[in-house]
């Protein structure tokens, strides 16, 4: 794309420039013998994606910041409950929940509750490869968030910390996961 | 939700008995270069269609509604497929509606066309499914199959599918598998055995020959799940008819029963809770009491060990239909081993064997025809098709496909179908000279898994020869 595609919002309207889409010339696919069987249909498309409530957590990455929500409506069989991926609403009450900061407890508590190593990716991934998918558990949280570990080889069971994207892509990618006696930051991330 | 009130754990109830009257599939394969999915959905048709004896027009005219199946628009580069099939069907102006529930959709649509029969809407539904994934490379493929898991905090994780299901796997084996080799060959012997039944039959995508060693040595794709632990990537399609009584009688001399019910969790595997595990008829309140115990770090339920939505589908379906045991009151399974790891983790879901020992229904040779350990016929065989891993995954298709197969088996014409040299000359293939028939002898029930995503939804769907209900209406 020639001219990257940029969006914005003004009077509670997308605003937007640049390309977003770009046609390529199709070609056709034919048989060994020359018979048409098809034609290709090349394309590029940028969608303009919303995160509404949720994007205080995606905000959040970009300071530091490990955001949560926790039920607190008084009414609920489950007020108090926590929840990392961040929800709304509380799946019980549907009562809309308080973002509540799990950094602390995430720097303390955060363990791998499962995980993989892969080098193979879908098309479109950033990751560099071989990736670790770490899921992690925390003290007190009922979830489990799924993420990726940068620093040492991971183990159920083991004791890890947050660490986030220095210059944030505003996606879960910005946050990522390192050994516990982890001293220094990976290149490109920050405690 | 991890509590369940009265009124959502009561036993579904369909208003009228459903019957299953005929079913029919395509070939499948990793891509049709030179057919569309209309000549596919339509070979489904006719094939059902000659199968009790009728022309498509005959059969065409006893059809009331149409539930499709296709899973994934962006796969075909075609929104509302559903009524381009529709129309090349000749099935214009019936009432349709696309069902889309990963890859539960076949069982979806399914379920769909069997509560329209059952709530007295139509005497006679369709339920057609297919899928379409040759339209681009697999890493694309890849990615849209990722776009199933959560496209903020999880689709940016890798873009593959195969990775969600990884860590259920890891957790798997090093919980109730105890980290033990054993345990690991345990899984390549599922993908063995089911390679091995698809060499018969001339729909599937993948008949191999192969060893555990072959499935050790394959390349990893999300360790530990290696090429030969995966489902396939297929394009396909399948039918099944259901209709009442009345009119599945007159469509057909034997018409099947069938219950199907379905349960659902969260997209994303992170947000299940803990909680306490519904119980199936064969189970006891006491009996998972020390699981943490016996297999430490298995705590959690269902944690990563577990599918919630295959669990509550059984719990309805066994009701429904009058099942107590699985093992003792069916004669065979179509399971949706869409990897390895999760074809034993739904032996537990579905109460063949308490949670933590799902390998046991292998390592038994239960789950085989002619149990290698006896040299006798396998307590509850399992995807005699060769299931996802050895017949196909087109999505949309494929709870369809498990219910044909099932109901072959009921009506005692698997060998006319699979054995048909015709076919699979008309496949381009042609018939092993070894051909084994994996007719279950007097096979009565039989039951489908359909599951979807890391388990958001699943159905279970049982099939029974009438003569040989559990349960009174």
């Amino acid at each position: 794309m020639s001219k990257q595609a940029k969006v914005w919002i003004e009077k509670k309207a997308y605003r937007i420039k640049g390309e977003f889409h770009t046609m390529a010339p199709n070609t056709p696919i034919r048989r060994e013998d020359g018979k048409l069987c098809g034609v290709t249909n090349p394309r590029g498309l940028v969608h303009m994606h919303s995160y509404g409530a949720e994007a205080p957590f995606f905000e959040g990455l970009a300071e530091g910041k490990l955001l949560g929500t926790q039920c607190v409506n008084n009414k609920c069989e489950y007020k108090g409950s926590i929840y990392i991926p961040f929800r709304i609403f509380c799946p019980d009450c549907l009562s809309r929940m308080k973002i509540v900061d799990l950094t602390a407890k995430a720097r303390k508590t955060a363990r791998i509750y499962s995980f993989i190593v892969t080098s193979r990716t879908g098309a479109f991934n950033t990751l560099k490869t071989p990736i670790r998918f770490i899921d992690v558990e925390f003290d007190g949280v009922c979830t489990i968030l799924k993420s990726y570990q940068l620093v040492g080889e991971p183990e159920i069971g083991q004791q890890v910390i947050p660490v986030f994207r220095s210059k944030p892509t505003y996606t879960i990618t910005d946050l990522a996961w390192v050994a516990a006696d982890t001293k220094k930051p990976p290149k490109g991330f920050r405690f | 939700m991890i509590k369940f009130s009265k009124r959502q754990l009561q036993v579904p109830r369909f208003l009228r008995p459903v019957y299953l009257v005929t079913g029919g599939q395509s070939q499948y394969a990793r891509a049709f270069p030179e057919k569309r999915t209309e000549e596919l959905c339509i070979d489904a048709l006719n094939m059902a269609a000659e199968f009790i004896g009728m022309s498509a027009a005959e059969l065409k005219s006893y059809i009331h509604t149409c539930y499709y199946g296709h899973f994934a628009d962006h796969f075909g580069d075609q929104l509302l497929g559903e009524a381009a099939i529709h129309d090349r069907l000749g099935l214009d102006p019936l009432g349709n509606i696309g069902v889309k529930t990963g890859g539960a959709t076949g069982g979806s649509a399914i379920w769909e066309a069997a509560k329209a029969v059952a709530s007295g809407y139509s005497d006679c539904a369709l339920a057609l499914g297919w899928e379409r994934m040759d339209e681009v490379p697999t890493d694309e493929g890849n990615n849209y199959i990722a776009c199933a898991a959560d496209k903020d905090w999880e689709t940016p994780l890798g873009h593959i599918y195969t990775g969600y299901y990884a860590t259920m796997a890891q957790r798997y084996w090093q919980v109730f598998g105890k980290s033990q080799d054993s345990f690991r060959r345990t899984m390549a012997e599922i993908s063995v055995k089911n390679h091995g039944y698809a060499r018969w039959n001339p729909f599937a995508q993948a008949p191999m020959n192969i060893t555990v060693e072959d499935v050790l040595k394959s390349p990893v794709v999300a360790y530990p799940l290696r090429a030969l632990d995966c489902c396939l990537m297929s394009v396909g399609a399948a039918c099944v008819i259901v209709a009442d009584e009345e009119t599945a009688y007159k469509m057909c001399k034997n018409p099947l029963r069938i219950y199907i019910a379905a349960g659902s969790h969260s997209l994303r595997v992170a947000d299940r809770r803990d909680m306490e595990i519904p119980l199936l008829p064969n189970e006891t309140p006491d009996q998972y009491k020390d699981l943490d115990e016996v297999f430490p770090g298995g705590h959690r339920y269902p944690g990563f060990t577990g599918f919630l939505a295959a669990r509550m589908c059984a719990w309805y379906a066994y009701r429904m239909a009058g099942v107590k045991d699985p093992t003792d009151d069916l004669d065979f399974v179509e399971l949706h081993d869409a990897f390895t790891i999760s074809d034993i983790q739904t032996y537990e879901d579905i109460g063949i064997r308490p949670y933590g020992r799902g390998r046991d229904y292998v390592e038994s040779g239960d789950c085989y025809l002619k149990n290698p350990k006896t040299g006798k016929q396998g307590k509850l065989p399992a995807n005699l098709s060769g299931g996802l891993i050895g017949c196909m995954h087109a999505v949309g298709a494929t709870g369809i496909m498990q219910v044909v197969e099932c109901a072959l088996h009921i009506w005692k014409r698997h060998a006319e179908i699979h054995g048909n040299p015709k076919l699979w000359k008309s496949f381009g293939k042609q018939k092993p000279k070894n051909w084994v028939d994996v007719q279950v002898p007097n096979a009565r029930r039989g039951l489908a898994i359909s599951h979807a995503g890391v388990g958001s939804h699943v159905t279970c769907t049982i099939v029974m020869h009438p003569d040989h209900l559990l349960k009174e209406d």
